[in-house]
């Protein structure tokens, strides 16, 4: 009973466990560089999760318009398709999750130069001393 | 031509924001008139639009000619409209600004910062003008990844900040395209206006309910209401005076932006209100949100910070407004909007201008502030006053409409949380005055020849300038605000409010 409840939604399934993978990834671990990696993962979850909505089983296509442009051309029923906009969608969500990875990281570049570590605890620990001091 | 402006005013900073990096090695000097002359014809444009709506109702345009709800939508209705003018018009005073400002600050990364300025505007004029769910989550993240960019620029400790920022940033940026995805399988359409149609006949389903959290969850952390506000501080003390004079004005107001829309516009108000009744929880937390805010303000020692701390407690006001869901708390919520974007880019502007004369911010350090930099002060006092709601400023009228909206709510404790709240506002702006007004430096006992008489160093004219428009923009938004109601508000208060 519970197993066909989890069969017949694997996709989502998958899509949280991973999505809290990273979300443990960025709560828990004190490395900016592994908080990063968590947040790309939680991206990916995401991203997984409207590529799987798209998906028929049985016998589809994947072109909407039949035959050449022109004459010949004919839409064909939306049931005997895969709808592509999710997947269009997540063209879209892909670049801006690599463009916010490449930001973080060239953010992460900076911290690096200012205080020679990426360690979260290290780098508080440094600011506070630092701030005491006056520096 | 004229049909064409809600598509030039996203062409106009996205083009100029490209072209920049090949003007800026010719000639570094280049970037400043260039970014005031794009952000000033952007703001033509939105000032046009504003004037094409009022004058004839709400403008649908239909980009790359594709029918709404396949294609995408924008469409202007007042609300937007009113936005629009709102962030053109802090955008444009800030790029002012940021000529000597930049110059100081960011000597070397001036065509960066100008590209970045650029995109910024743009991503956050996509976002209030576009009518598709999914173009919003693009321009937002455009919007927050060119403010993430320019907020890791300002000082040593900032790109730790800001890293804070990008980690929640994305987070509540997730949340909503998940909610996005969970509308999407339901109703298999994107358009703000058809899912509006859509949406009524599914109220009862669960994967709704878990969309609309999901989007507010989003947007609560992109606009840092009370318990999801802990990156904001740090994030814009940290940052350059000109962006924090941008970023702190716009950006959580953009955010209320969208509240409204999910909770009015994308549902019917009956939902959030009756269905699933988050408004009272809503309301709460906006409570709480306005008075921690307050407090942490008035703990502060740094002036900049405590107006960081001030903007959480704004983004309370805004909700609060919202989350009474009547009428006259609607009015409240917009007119904090507009007076939130004009009081805070006076105050961080002059802030800033502070910061260029003395070298940090300390409220200690500010003596003799008033016959320093008269008007300074004077612009940062006229902010002081909206803030706190002292008539005729536009900080007076949105909070007696979030009265009037509390009492017609009945909620009493709020107005007791409401009239404490003023009395914090009071105690620490009147802290800053009181020690830029009357008092004096520490004597220096161990100095023989006599002080030198305190002159009068103004900052630069470009920066001086925006600072005393913003000003003046506070107090004609408050005299004004009765046509901004009858206008701009009353037209785009929700069926059944």
């Amino acid at each position: 009973m519970i197993l066909d409840f989890i069969i017949s939604k694997y996709n989502f399934w998958l899509y949280v466990i991973i999505m809290m993978i990273g979300l443990y990834a960025m709560l828990a671990k004190r490395n900016l560089v592994k908080k990063l990696i968590g947040m790309n993962i939680f991206q990916t979850a995401i991203i997984l999760f409207y590529v799987s909505i798209g998906v028929k089983k049985g016998n589809v296509n994947v072109p909407i318009i039949v035959g050449s442009h022109g004459h010949e051309s004919q839409i064909i029923h939306a049931a005997d398709y895969l709808n592509p906009l999710p997947h269009v969608l997540m063209l879209t969500a892909i670049v801006v999750s690599i463009a916010t990875t490449g930001v973080a990281l060239a953010v992460l570049i900076q911290i690096y130069r200012r205080y020679h570590t990426l360690d979260e605890d290290e780098i508080i620990q440094i600011k506070q001393s630092r701030q005491e001091t006056g520096v | 031509m004229t049909q064409h402006f809600p598509a030039l005013i996203i062409v106009i900073p996205l083009l100029a924001a490209i072209l920049t990096p090949l003007i800026g090695p010719l000639n570094r000097r280049l970037c400043y008139p260039w970014l005031v002359l794009s952000i000033g014809l952007t703001g033509c444009l939105a000032i046009a639009l504003m004037a094409q709506v009022i004058m004839s109702g709400p403008i649908s345009y239909n980009m790359g000619n594709w029918a709404p709800p396949w294609g995408i939508e924008y469409r202007i209705d007042q609300l937007n409209a009113l936005l629009m003018v709102l962030i053109t018009g802090a955008g444009f005073l800030g790029s002012i600004y940021s000529g000597p400002s930049f110059a100081k600050e960011l000597p070397d990364q001036l065509t960066t910062a100008t590209t970045l300025y650029l995109l910024m505007i743009c991503g956050l004029l996509g976002i209030v003008i576009t009518g598709d769910l999914f173009n919003i989550f693009v321009f937002l993240e455009i919007a927050s990844l060119s403010g993430y960019g320019l907020l890791a620029c300002g000082s040593p400790d900032a790109p730790l900040a800001t890293f804070r920022y990008i980690i929640m940033g994305t987070i509540g940026a997730s949340c909503y395209l998940l909610g996005v995805g969970y509308l999407y399988i339901s109703t298999g359409s994107l358009n703000l206006a058809d899912l509006h149609n859509l949406l009524p006949g599914l109220y009862h389903s669960r994967v709704i309910l878990t969309a609309g959290a999901l989007m507010l969850i989003g947007i609560s952390l992109k606009m840092a209401l009370f318990p999801l506000h802990a990156w904001l501080p740090e994030a814009y003390y940290e940052a350059p005076s000109a962006v924090s004079g941008v970023v702190a004005p716009l950006y959580t107001k953009v955010g209320g932006y969208l509240m409204i829309r999910i909770m009015y516009n994308l549902f019917e108000p009956r939902f959030f209100t009756e269905i699933v009744p988050l408004t009272s929880l809503l309301s709460w937390v906006a409570i709480i949100a306005l008075l921690i805010g307050s407090i942490y303000a008035i703990a502060q020692k740094d002036l900049k910070k405590m107006l960081c701390y001030s903007v959480i407690a704004q983004v309370g006001y805004i909700v609060l407004g919202i989350a009474l869901a009547n009428r006259a708390g609607f009015t409240s919520s917009i007119l904090t909007m507009i007076n939130e974007v004009c009081t805070k880019s006076c105050i961080f502007l002059a802030t800033g201008a502070i910061i260029y004369r003395i070298g940090n911010s300390r409220i200690d350090n500010l003596q003799h502030l008033f016959r320093r930099m008269p008007y300074t002060m004077l612009a940062f006092t006229i902010g002081a006053f909206s803030m706190i709601g002292v008539p005729p400023t536009c900080g007076f009228f949105s909070k007696l409409y979030l009265l009037f909206g509390c009492i017609a709510g009945g909620h009493w404790t709020f107005i007791a949380a409401l009239l404490i709240s003023t009395i914090l506002n009071v105690i620490y702006f009147f802290r800053v005055i009181k020690v830029a007004c009357f008092e004096d430096p520490k004597p220096d006992y161990g100095r023989t020849e006599a002080y030198p008489e305190i002159e009068v160093e103004e900052v630069p004219a470009a920066m001086l300038i925006p600072i005393l428009i913003a000003a003046s923009s506070i107090v004609i938004t408050g005299l004004g605000s009765h046509w901004i109601v009858a206008n701009l508000i009353n037209p785009m208060i929700p069926v059944g409010f």
